[in-house]
């Protein structure tokens, strides 16, 4: 197929308008983030600012000391999630696409099904429970939950590569004297790891993400994550939201994601593609 | 590998305990006692508010889903082909969707602030509106478009992904055939990749129409359901009920109406987009 010039114009047109769409928002958000205050209340707004600063990224740390808290708890719940996760669901997928166990179809598909429906059905008994548990305002309740929320995802990716390392690797390594162990630890993890790479990435953008049950199990200012931090800095009237140092505190917080996306582009679809699309 | 079933199959289950547990825990357990904690269902049938957000729920699902298959069917379209630069597009059109819902929603209000905001006055700057000064949030239906915009913005990548890894699936001289029967691009679209996306867009839409449907995040933080309730979606109704006026009983009556409707919409989707000759 032969394009014509008129057409590849109209197409090379397209990609930057789909370019520039994905990242609008975020690039306005960093706009605003390095204006002045007053400029930021400019109008009509500005499309470049005539003194740029960071003056906002400092400003945050200061005015909102619980700014880097958020940060923190955020860090931890992410990370735990991922550490949960990664563990717990590679035993998992490992059991399920490699051992053969009896029923294990069924358990697989119950699965993925109560993983289809959204976290909003759960969330009043899950919270009645963790109350009941002493957990609330506790990371722990945010890392258990995300972990159950987000292990079918991961299992069923796992289980998706690992169906792609042939049996007789395994066989192999049991004739060679392989415990079960230390065949899953020395021989299907090292082999599998470009996989868990792309589940723990996914697994951490999803937990740091989350913010219903983040907004429901945490009411305690200095146990909060990121996103309900942020969504709770519009202060007590609507009239002084502090939009510099909201758009600041937006950009430090998207930041790490849009890295991740940009190293990960590749692992990142992989794994969706091989997570959403079943059967 | 042939070993017995019986007691050796059993210890292998042990591989597969600790996730099997904490997902009962968190998920199995919490839906048996919506069941038993659920009360008040003779409030449903004259709970105005109730059919007021399922009527919101549905109207913003029916938009966002619609919207998000026509431009992520044309971004899959766009991106499978080679061009320079392909693997940077990609992660662009990836950003919305794995930015957190939330905290993007702070950066709408500020597009979408009816004074300072950059929505009103590019379109005023482009002759569509006589004013950059478009109360966005504050009346029902720009508030409701505000609403859908965002969303769209932060779910077509998903929509696109999938659909990409089904275009990919596509054999190629199936195109090549159909060119040389004279079959140009538009006649080729409907009559090889529309049949064979279909499963794929089936499965896609019943993800994205679920998702949607259980929206929470994007509005709470973008509107809170206003003005007046005119974008209050089933789940920022059911957090109302049971975090604000503290009636757990027919808060989980609703939870399992919202439930009942994934299931009837799930069931209804599926039905009506399986594979004819199976």
């Amino acid at each position: 197929m032969k394009a014509s010039r008129a057409g590849q114009a109209f197409f090379a047109l397209a990609i930057v308008m789909v370019a520039l769409w994905s990242l609008a928002p975020f690039l306005w958000q960093f706009i605003t983030s390095i204006k002045s205050p007053e400029e930021v209340i400019a109008v009509p707004p500005t499309y470049w600012p005539s003194k740029p600063s960071l003056s906002s990224y400092v400003q945050i740390f200061k005015t909102r000391p619980m700014f880097a808290t958020y940060i923190l708890n955020s860090l931890i719940v992410a990370l735990g999630t991922t550490a949960v996760c990664t563990v717990f669901g590679t035993l998992a997928a490992y059991a399920f696409s490699r051992l053969k166990l009896p029923g294990s179809g069924v358990v697989v598909n119950a699965i993925m099904v109560i993983a289809l429906f959204p976290a909003t059905l759960l969330v009043v008994p899950l919270k009645q429970l963790i109350m009941g548990a002493g957990l609330l305002n506790n990371p722990w309740a945010l890392i258990l939950s995300y972990s159950a929320l987000n292990l079918p995802f991961s299992i069923w990716v796992l289980m998706t590569f690992f169906k792609q390392i042939p049996m007789d690797i395994e066989e192999a390594a049991q004739v060679d004297g392989f415990t079960r162990w230390g065949l899953l630890w020395k021989i299907i993890f090292p082999l599998s790891a470009p996989a868990v790479a792309t589940t723990a990435i996914l697994i951490f953008i999803f937990s740091w993400n989350e913010f219903l049950l983040a907004l429901t199990f945490i009411s305690r200012d200095a146990a909060r994550t990121v996103p309900v931090g942020i969504a709770l800095l519009s202060g007590v009237t609507v009239y002084e939201v502090p939009w510099d140092q909201i758009s600041a505190a937006v950009v430090m917080t998207t930041l790490p994601v849009v890295a991740m996306v940009l190293l990960f582009q590749r692992r990142i679809i992989e794994g969706l593609t091989a997570g959403a699309v079943k059967g | 590998m042939k070993r017995p079933a019986g007691a050796a199959g059993s210890i292998q289950w042990l591989y597969a305990a600790p996730a099997l547990l904490l997902m009962g825990l968190v998920s199995v357990v919490p839906i048996g006692q919506t069941f038993t904690m659920a009360g008040g269902f003779d409030r449903i049938g004259g709970d105005a508010t109730l059919w007021r957000v399922l009527r919101n729920t549905g109207f913003f699902t029916f938009w966002t889903v619609s919207l998000e298959l026509v431009l992520g069917l044309a971004i899959a379209m766009l991106l499978t082909r080679p061009f320079p630069g392909r693997g940077f597009v990609r992660a662009a059109v990836l950003i919305p969707w794995a930015l957190p819902t939330a905290i993007m929603a702070m950066a709408w209000r500020w597009i979408f602030n009816s004074e300072y905001g950059v929505m009103g006055d590019l379109l005023f700057k482009l002759h569509l509106v006589a004013s950059p000064n478009i109360p966005w949030l504050a009346a029902p239906g720009p508030a409701m478009f505000a609403c859908i915009f965002a969303d769209v913005w932060k779910t077509t990548p998903f929509m696109a992904i999938l659909l990409m890894s089904g275009l990919a699936a596509i054999p190629k001289d199936l195109y090549e055939a159909a060119g040389i029967d004279g079959a140009g691009p538009v006649k080729q679209f409907f009559i090889i990749t529309w049949p064979m996306l279909k499963p794929t867009i089936a499965l896609a839409v019943l993800f994205r129409a679920i998702q949607s449907f259980g929206v929470f995040d994007l509005i709470y933080v973008l509107t809170g359901g206003g003005p007046g309730g005119r974008t209050q979606t089933i789940a920022l109704y059911i957090y109302d009920i049971v975090f604000r006026y503290q009636e757990m009983a027919y808060g989980c009556a609703v939870t399992l109406v919202m439930a009942g409707c994934l299931c009837l919409f799930a069931g209804g989707l599926f039905l009506l987009l399986r594979p004819r000759s199976a």
